[in-house]
């Protein structure tokens, strides 16, 4: 049964685009596949092994300026951007993580905040890098695959996006059932128990920063190539990383679907109160999303997904 | 088989530890006594890898493995069940119990060392796809030792086993840990309760802020005015 509903999702996510041919709905979608991929890499960090992170934007940015630069200064393709960026992201994971895992708890969470600061305020005062100016990606016509840039129709961009969410899906599906996954869990639920097992405390949790921070960075050079320009303000803010936070723990965090039902409530919010209200409604999203976490934190702390399965329960069996 | 001498350990500012010592011979059931904060989890903390001490040396098996991390020590074959018992409270009681074989020695035999806990702890298996939180008290610490077993350890440490549990409880505890003890695991244990401690062990150490001020065999600590003295006051 649920596998079937599964099918069935995936089969109406794939066929979307040929049904809505408007620019604006695929959009929403592609958003709602890029901000659900970024929830599920962050998940896997704060959620699975509980180390809260709101400095997410780092590896976003630093996936989205590896391949920006590379394309802009020297050609090179933003495919092979996009992995140098997720290989660039993981190794500032760990030279990050090293010191800043020796913290727990809310220590952790603001240590990430400050770091995403530093490197805001970096790349700010790279020139070289664009500086606060930002970089644009060249424009290449016509489309092609190898150029990663899709100016006259959204729909391959759609596909990536869609590809982008599988992935982290998948990685996060093969993690709950794995030995890593196990010692992620057992060190979010209790460090000292986790350790006096033999459970290495420091290792697993730079593996799961790494895959998390790879997973974003891809979704950072995707942003670059489907805007075709970046700059500090938009790659690199607190904003987005707490974002990222609160879209998993609206869906659900800890699950493997919650950070995907909660970018698809809150990417629509967003964007249809942007277009609804425009200039007068500034920021009116960001006043739902306050409710909403409100709401989540009092009423139902494991999120959307825990609701669902609380109502499911409920329901008589056979149903 | 386990070593323990002039053991100094800092909380922090404060010294927890000052020269303690204690020994434990293969095959043994020893049992660590001491009044409350007189530092008896502080040393089984060291001697797991927990915390680290400032001077003095343990050695297991001959070998010195002050300061190592705690997951290189659990690969010696030393298991430490903790206080309270600290189980992951969202995971199952069989997800609990096969963390504990995690360690490269204990890997390829965990069907097999699972297969024994649950037979040793019956709740094990009866309970298995439960939340561990919602156990009782008697029975998280009967997964929290099947846990520690998994490891497949030489010496089981375990801090407490019978803190807040009622007499029947215990009994039945007691009875899995000299199992255990007969089927070739040395044992240390922490316990408030001295008759309650030396009617299982063989042996007692007594710990009185920081400092190893007895030993000896249960018998003798039981009349011990020292013990007395200690425990009782006066």
């Amino acid at each position: 049964m649920k596998r079937a509903a599964l099918v069935v999702l995936l089969l109406a996510a794939l066929a979307f685009p040929a049904v809505f041919t408007l620019p604006f709905p695929r959009h929403v979608m592609i958003m709602i596949f890029l901000y659900g991929s970024l929830a599920v890499a962050w998940n896997i960090l704060a959620g699975y092994c509980g180390q809260i992170s709101l400095g997410h934007a780092v590896f976003f940015g630093i996936g989205a300026y590896t391949s920006t630069l590379l394309v802009a200064r020297a050609g090179v393709s933003p495919w092979l951007g996009m992995l140098a960026g997720a290989v660039l992201a993981v190794i500032v994971s760990q030279a990050v993580g090293f010191p800043v895992f020796r913290l727990r708890g809310h220590y952790f969470a603001i240590a990430t905040i400050a770091v995403g600061e530093i490197v805001q305020t970096l790349f700010i005062n790279w020139d070289w890098a664009g500086g606060a100016r930002g970089v644009f990606v060249p424009i290449r016509r016509p489309d092609s695959f190898v150029n990663f840039q899709f100016n006259e129709s959204k729909a391959v961009y759609y596909y990536i996006a869609l590809g982008l969410l599988l992935l982290g899906l998948a990685v996060t599906r093969r993690l709950e059932g794995s030995r890593p996954g196990y010692y992620f869990r057992a060190i979010r639920e209790d460090q000292e128990a986790a350790a006096s097992l033999g459970v290495h405390v420091a290792r697993e949790k730079l593996r799961a920063m790494a895959l998390s921070a790879a997973l974003t960075a891809l979704g950072g050079t995707f942003y670059a190539q489907y805007l075709l320009f970046i700059d500090p303000e938009a790659v690199f803010p607190l904003s987005l990383s707490i974002l990222i936070c609160l879209v998993s723990v609206l869906g659900g965090v800890g699950t493997l679907w919650g950070p995907v039902v909660g970018a698809a409530v809150l990417v629509p919010l967003s964007e249809y109160t942007r277009v609804w209200l425009g200039g007068t409604g500034k920021a009116l999203d960001l006043v739902i999303y306050g409710a909403l976490i409100v709401l989540v934190a009092v009423a139902q702390p494991s999120g959307l997904v825990g609701l669902a399965r609380r109502l499911g329960r409920r329901s008589p069996p056979g149903q | 088989m386990l070593e323990v001498s002039g053991l100094d350990v800092l909380l922090g500012d404060y010294q927890a530890l000052w020269g303690a010592r204690l020994a434990v011979e293969r095959g043994e059931m020893v049992a660590l006594l001491g009044p409350n904060g007189s530092g008896k989890s502080t040393l089984m903390n060291s001697v797991s890898g927990l915390l680290r001490p400032r001077a003095g040396a343990i050695t297991f098996e001959g070998e010195p493995i002050a300061g190592l991390p705690a997951h290189r020590i659990v690969g010696r074959g030393i298991a430490h069940v903790l206080e309270r018992r600290r189980l992951f409270p969202y995971l199952s009681v069989r997800q609990n119990v096969w963390l504990g074989g995690y360690h490269a020695a204990a890997r390829g035999a965990r069907e097999a060392e699972y297969q024994r806990v649950a037979e040793l702890f019956p709740i094990v298996a009866a309970r298995a796809g439960q939340p561990a939180h919602t156990l009782s008290g008697g029975e998280q610490q009967m997964v929290a030792i099947a846990r520690g077993l998994m490891a497949r350890p030489r010496l089981l440490m375990i801090d407490e086993p019978f803190l807040g549990l009622a007499p029947q409880v215990v009994a039945h505890l007691t009875e899995a840990i000299r199992r255990i003890n007969r089927d070739g695991v040395t044992l240390l244990f922490i316990e408030q309760n001295v008759e309650l401690a030396l009617s299982i062990a063989a042996r007692g150490y007594v710990l009185e802020s920081g400092r190893t001020v007895v030993d000896g065999r249960s018998a003798e600590l039981l009349r011990s005015p020292e013990v007395r003295r200690i425990f009782l006051g006066g």
